[in-house]
């Protein structure tokens, strides 16, 4: 079913924002938003997606570039990962985002692949992606949950009818930093907390993010509180380039000593959005940051987990790395 | 459906005169070839053969008001048979010098000329793009990749195309000195970009690039298609970072496969192109 040719659609390149959020309000669902292209071009090219126009935000130069503000640093949606994980001010004060861009994909992907199409990139299940009509597609049944189904990549947690997980590894960095998420369109401008623009199946099966067809996002705020923390990210895939996460964690400590004051644990790909440990957040708080600690953060991190045919091998995986996380 | 039904029962065996009636006249069947790309191949292939008669230095003037005699749809064939001086060998030589027009067509008439909606503010489509130093004058269609537009409008088939999905690495291509797949880049997105293919990259006496020498030094390619892309990637090293360390080219190199396997044959290649330069 591998087609390489795309479907015809106008091409809009915009050079400035009100004029990318006209035409995006202009076309609606009947419009598609190209940031680096890694994820627009395979459904066009697999034919799973057909716009009519595709409005290319490469242009929007006023939605590229790190900048600090009186609270932390703003980052423009269109910046690259490459950026991202070289930027020596996300290196110094946010490293686990740096340390989480770095891990995406390949050089080549970094170096166009944008952080907000990072983070509203679609799931990456690959009965969805085929082109099968699941619950995800508007059809009725999960492909990925029937008994014969090969569900290694699938999630732990959460799976309201669909199972896919969070492909993206950013994501639970900036969850874990407690980012804001900046969305644009024609009627203004809403900020949103990261932990609430990922969208549960629960919610609506047919969207992996908040953002609706006519909204921009724009900007990704850091605020200063997790500057210069503690920070752990581990990201766990078949193969060490170019790969989607089996298991991630994203972690972030403040400490006193030895002692955890407050903690931040994500992790990525065991569900539809990035996993918030609160839980173990809450338990480990005011303990040593030592083994016993880490053994009991493990254990509380996988309490809940519902493993599908052949996914039961990341239970031990997120354990190990959620101690991993706590042991430091 | 009935018709259709009839029809493959026909192929079987059981064949009837009746049937004749459902399968549609020869004439009226959907034309695989749109006369528009067929009016385009045979352009593209009557400068070629232009271009190379004029360069052989026979009679070019002559072969040109010829053909401008048969310039109508669906021609290409006739426009063989008119000219009963030319030699069979005459007339492969000509083929091969528009092979990569012609192996181009049965890309770009897959889909790539299905019709779009009247211009209404989007892109124009003919374009300038500086590739290799030289700026070229191109009809872009507006979801064309960089590797489509490179290898089967520009002729720059060092460029390859393995997945044409962003997974392998093979049309690498080096924009503003960093390397990007070309498969998923829109050529109307480099515009006003340089653009370095594996053809820009040896000297003009023909002296190959560091990284070239080096990999032919090292035995780096076995069957070589993913080569021109590695050594792509490696020259966008190079250029970032003159003097890696042998794990950061690893990670540099990270994104391009090679099914033979000869990473550390090209690893070595990227780390004595280092020493040598």
């Amino acid at each position: 079913m591998m087609k390489d040719m795309m479907s015809g659609f106008e091409l809009y390149q915009p050079a400035d924002v009100d004029d990318a959020i006209q035409l995006i309000d202009r076309y609606g669902n009947r419009g598609w938003k190209l940031a680096g292209g890694y994820d627009s071009l395979d459904w066009f090219k697999n034919r799973g997606k057909g716009p009519e126009a595709v409005i290319d935000l490469e242009g929007l130069d006023a939605l590229k570039g790190i900048r600090e503000t009186t609270d932390g640093v703003e980052i423009g949606a269109l910046t690259t990962l490459t950026e991202v994980e070289r930027s020596p001010l996300l290196r110094d004060r946010y490293g686990l985002l740096a340390d989480a861009a770095r891990r995406v994909a390949s050089p080549q992907i970094r170096n166009a692949g944008t952080l907000g199409g990072n983070l509203s990139q679609d799931t990456r299940c690959w009965y969805y992606r085929y082109g099968v009509d699941c619950y995800r597609a508007g059809g009725n049944t999960c492909y990925a949950a029937a008994p014969e189904a090969m569900n290694r990549e699938h999630a732990l947690f959460g799976a309201s009818r669909c199972v896919a997980v969070t492909p993206s590894d950013t994501a639970p960095a900036l969850v874990a930093l407690d980012a804001e998420m900046v969305v644009r369109n024609a009627r203004g401008e809403r900020v949103i907390p990261a932990a609430d623009f990922f969208m549960e199946p629960s919610v609506d099966i047919q969207r992996m993010t908040v953002l609706d067809p006519d909204d921009l996002l724009t900007a990704i705020r850091l605020p200063a509180s997790w500057a210069g923390a503690d920070f752990y990210f581990e990201k766990v895939a078949d193969r060490k380039s170019w790969d989607f996460a089996l298991v991630s964690v994203a972690a972030a400590f403040r400490t006193s000593g030895a002692q955890i004051d407050e903690a931040s644990i994500v992790c990525g790909a065991v569900q539809c959005i990035p996993r918030r440990l609160h839980d173990v957040e809450v338990l480990i708080s005011g303990r040593t940051r030592n083994e016993e600690t880490a053994a009991l953060a493990g254990a509380e991190a996988i309490r809940g987990a519902e493993p599908l045919d052949y996914n039961h091998f990341k239970i031990p995986l997120m354990e190990n790395l959620v101690k991993r996380a706590v042991r430091g | 459906m009935v018709g259709f039904v009839k029809s493959v029962r026909g192929g079987d065996g059981n064949d009837s005169p009746k049937l004749a009636p459902d399968v549609p006249p020869a004439a009226k069947r959907p034309q695989s070839v749109s006369a528009e790309t067929s009016r385009y191949l045979f352009a593209v292939v009557r400068s070629r053969y232009t271009a190379y008669h004029a360069s052989s230095a026979s009679d070019g003037s002559r072969d040109v008001s010829e053909m401008d005699s048969s310039d109508s749809p669906g021609t290409t064939v006739a426009f063989a048979t008119t000219h009963s001086s030319w030699s069979r060998r005459d007339f492969i030589k000509g083929v091969i010098a528009s092979g990569v027009s012609v192996s181009g067509m049965s890309y770009f008439g897959a889909g790539c000329t299905t019709p779009l909606p009247a211009q209404t503010g989007g892109v124009e489509r003919l374009l300038s793009l500086t590739v290799n130093g030289q700026v070229r004058r191109v009809d872009v269609l507006p979801g064309e990749t960089l590797a489509m537009t490179l290898r089967y409008k520009l002729g720059l088939t060092g460029t390859k195309l393995g997945c044409d999905r962003g997974e392998c690495g093979a049309c690498t291509v080096l924009i503003d000195d960093v390397n990007y797949y070309s498969c998923s880049t829109l050529t109307h997105r480099v515009r006003d970009r340089e653009i370095t293919t594996v053809e820009g990259l040896e000297s003009p006496d023909g002296t190959l690039h560091p990284v070239q020498q080096a990999f032919v030094d090292e035995l780096g390619p076995q069957c070589g298609f993913c080569t021109s892309g590695q050594v792509m990637s490696a020259v966008a090293l190079l250029r970032a970072n003159p003097n890696p360390t042998r794990q950061e080219a690893r990670e540099a190199m990270a994104g391009n496969l090679c099914r033979c396997g000869a990473y550390d044959h090209y690893l070595n290649g990227v780390m004595r192109a280092v020493s040598e330069a």
